[in-house]
């Protein structure tokens, strides 16, 4: 019996020897036949290249017009979700064959992105800061946005002033009866550390760093959601984010209303940059093109169309 | 016979390749399977040493006892102050409550699983307590801002009725984290600790009851104790699933940083990277960095103390 163990044993290991053996093989032959078809596209992909680049050359030199191919990235601010979007999928309607991507990552994130080269285009929805001027990003304000101040739509309160709106975002107001209101405590919510929008929210109000937040939440989406579901609270976010789950207060007694932004009578409001590394006129000629594009009346009346404010240029 | 037919399968293999061939593809087999098992190792490595790499330098830059023991965490502001102990002791507070609200419960249904329920009744509860470990956290996050937190801000409200300095959060606060995360440790808790208590002996139980102990005696006297290296597993995992949880928690405790008290919005160590990742700039980012390798920090220590309780176990059971 034992050695017949044994012997089963030894079959068995042999046996995964064998399969071993085969699988190696076939791993071998494999990864031959993989680098075959590895350097087999690469040649192909390196004679295509050059005719690919030649024909859009050709044919503008035949056209003189300003057919445009190439991809072009935008990295950035969430806040400018929206304005993004919009002026890529139009600029790419525009132009056939131009790829415009973009990805939302956050303000921070985006001039990283543009300064270690990954990305053209960095989205912030702040002014840049020294550390990122001098890793060569340039500042380009393309548009400047509202912050609305919102409460839930239960709440009479629906004007609020600028030292009141102080007061409450420093935790010395903490009743809706003290800014004439019903006998309920203010749950005041805001955005985590680092976002454009609170950095916008309290360098405009002068309250950096003295605000006392109950809920710090960490998207514009979620402040909206829990400001509707949440009797007494209030919180910021971009005006055209506004719907109807919740109230924008007038500020100073002026309505949260783009005409006033514009007006310059309604104080709550951030520029739009889209920085790049080096001036526009250092950039390629697909990214100046996007520039001219954005700075003309078309990209003018994007901007308009997603609830911004643009600037003169 | 079998002798025969097996020496000649080993003859049959032993004839396809020459000796070259032969030795060519067990030394391949060998380098391609150390390959795979160094993986793994390079998998740990590569992420301790990114860890230690993007964490240190902020510790530098602003200390470690600032960074360790100090309160204020300002890490926006002009004069930025980096103080995670909130954050800390929220995590060790947060988790270690809801290992004492969820192993309790766990327990408990491993007992009823293995040793008390009816047949059919397991397989209601059985296949329930799987599907519980299957549903994502977000799922468990989402539940907790739509149902909990409501419920807690009613509570809120009536417990603090006319207070003037407690700040109120709608309900985002740490009974709702936690409550969450006991929830979110069960499935791991029943499902070790069920396995813990079947693998027990039956002589055991057998002897127990036949020395005219009751049912319950037994399982508290003699089952529970000879299961104990593996519910100390059990509890120990569930530490583990509690302080890495980000997403769920991250929807329900409010993300501010406080005191971890019941009614106060907190900030755990997972949600404050979580949450400021995605904007933070220059040291700030460096000090979130700095929160992971604590995080980290934390975990190896866990797996440590997983790993001499199971060792331990070991030695018990030989």
């Amino acid at each position: 019996m034992k050695v017949n163990k044994l012997k089963k044993v030894f079959v068995l290991i042999s046996c995964l020897a064998l399969l071993g053996g085969v699988l190696t093989g076939c791993g071998t032959k494999d990864k031959k036949a993989n680098a075959e078809a590895v350097t087999g596209t690469e040649k192909s992909e390196a004679t295509s290249t050059p005719e690919a680049t030649e024909t859009p050359a050709a044919t503008e030199a035949v056209e003189e017009a300003k057919d445009l191919s190439g991809s072009i990235t935008l990295v950035g601010s969430t806040s400018m979700e929206k304005l993004s979007n919009a002026m890529a999928e139009d600029f790419m309607n525009k132009n056939g064959g131009v790829t415009v991507t973009a990805e939302f990552v956050g303000s921070g994130a985006g001039i990283e992105a543009v300064t270690n080269g990954t990305a053209d285009i960095g989205n912030s929805s702040r002014n840049l800061k020294d550390s990122e001027k001098e890793a060569g990003a340039v500042e380009n304000i393309v548009a400047i946005d509202g912050i609305a101040v919102i409460v839930d739509n239960n709440n009479p309160v629906k004007e609020l002033t600028k030292d009141q709106l102080t007061s409450i975002y420093k935790g010395e107001i903490t009743n809706w009866s003290e800014v004439g209101g019903n006998d309920a405590p203010i749950v005041v919510i805001g955005r985590e550390a680092g976002s454009g929008t609170r950095g916008a929210f309290e360098e405009i109000l002068g309250v950096e760093d003295a605000c006392a937040y109950a809920n710090e939440l960490d998207n514009t989406g979620a402040v909206v959601a829990k400001v509707a579901s949440t009797s007494g609270a209030i919180g910021y976010v971009s005006l055209d984010i506004v719907d109807d789950t919740v109230t924008a207060v007038a500020l100073d007694g002026v309505a949260a209303t783009e005409d006033n932004i514009k007006a310059g009578t309604y104080f709550l409001s951030r520029p739009f940059v889209m920085a790049t590394k080096g001036t526009i006129e250092e950039q390629s000629e697909l990214v100046q093109a996007f520039f001219d594009y954005v700075y003309s009346d078309e990209g003018t009346e994007v901007i308009e169309a997603v609830g911004l404010i643009p600037t003169d240029h | 016979m079998k002798q025969d037919i097996s020496k000649k399968t080993v003859e049959k293999t032993s004839i396809i390749g020459t000796h070259k061939s032969k030795t060519a593809v067990e030394k391949t087999a060998h380098v391609i399977f150390t390959a795979c098992a160094f993986a793994a190792v390079l998998a740990v490595a590569s992420i301790t040493l990114y860890m230690i790499i993007s964490g240190v330098p902020a510790v530098f830059e602003v200390g470690l006892k600032e960074i360790l023991f100090s309160t204020t965490w300002k890490p926006a502001a002009a004069d930025p102050s980096y103080g995670i102990l909130y954050v800390i002791l929220t995590s060790i507070v947060g988790t270690a409550l809801a290992i004492l609200i969820g192993v309790p419960i766990g327990v408990g249904t491993a007992i009823f699983l293995a040793e008390v329920a009816p047949k059919p009744l397991v397989k209601i509860v059985q296949p329930a307590v799987e599907l519980l470990a299957g549903i994502p956290s977000v799922i468990y996050g989402l539940l907790g801002l739509l149902i909990l937190n409501p419920l807690m801000y009613k509570l809120e409200l009536h417990i603090f009725k006319g207070s003037t300095t407690h700040q109120f959060t709608g309900g985002a606060n740490l009974i709702s984290a936690i409550l969450v995360l006991a929830i979110m440790i069960l499935p791991t808790v029943i499902n070790i600790s069920t396995s813990a208590i079947k693998a027990v002996p039956g002589h055991l139980k057998s002897a127990s009851l036949a020395v005219g102990a009751t049912k319950m005696q037994t399982i508290f006297k003699v089952i529970l104790p000879a299961a104990k290296s593996g519910i100390v597993t059990a509890i120990v995992l569930g530490i583990g699933r509690a302080i890495g949880e980000a997403m769920a928690i991250s929807l329900v405790s409010g993300n501010s940083v406080n005191i971890p008290l019941p009614f106060n919005a907190v900030r755990f160590l997972t949600t404050a990277i979580v949450s400021e990742m995605s904007y933070a700039a220059d040291t700030h980012k460096r000090v979130l960095f700095t929160i992971g390798l604590v995080l980290f920090a934390f975990i190896m220590c866990i797996n440590y103390v997983l790993n001499k309780i199971l060792k331990g176990g070991e030695k018990d059971g030989k």
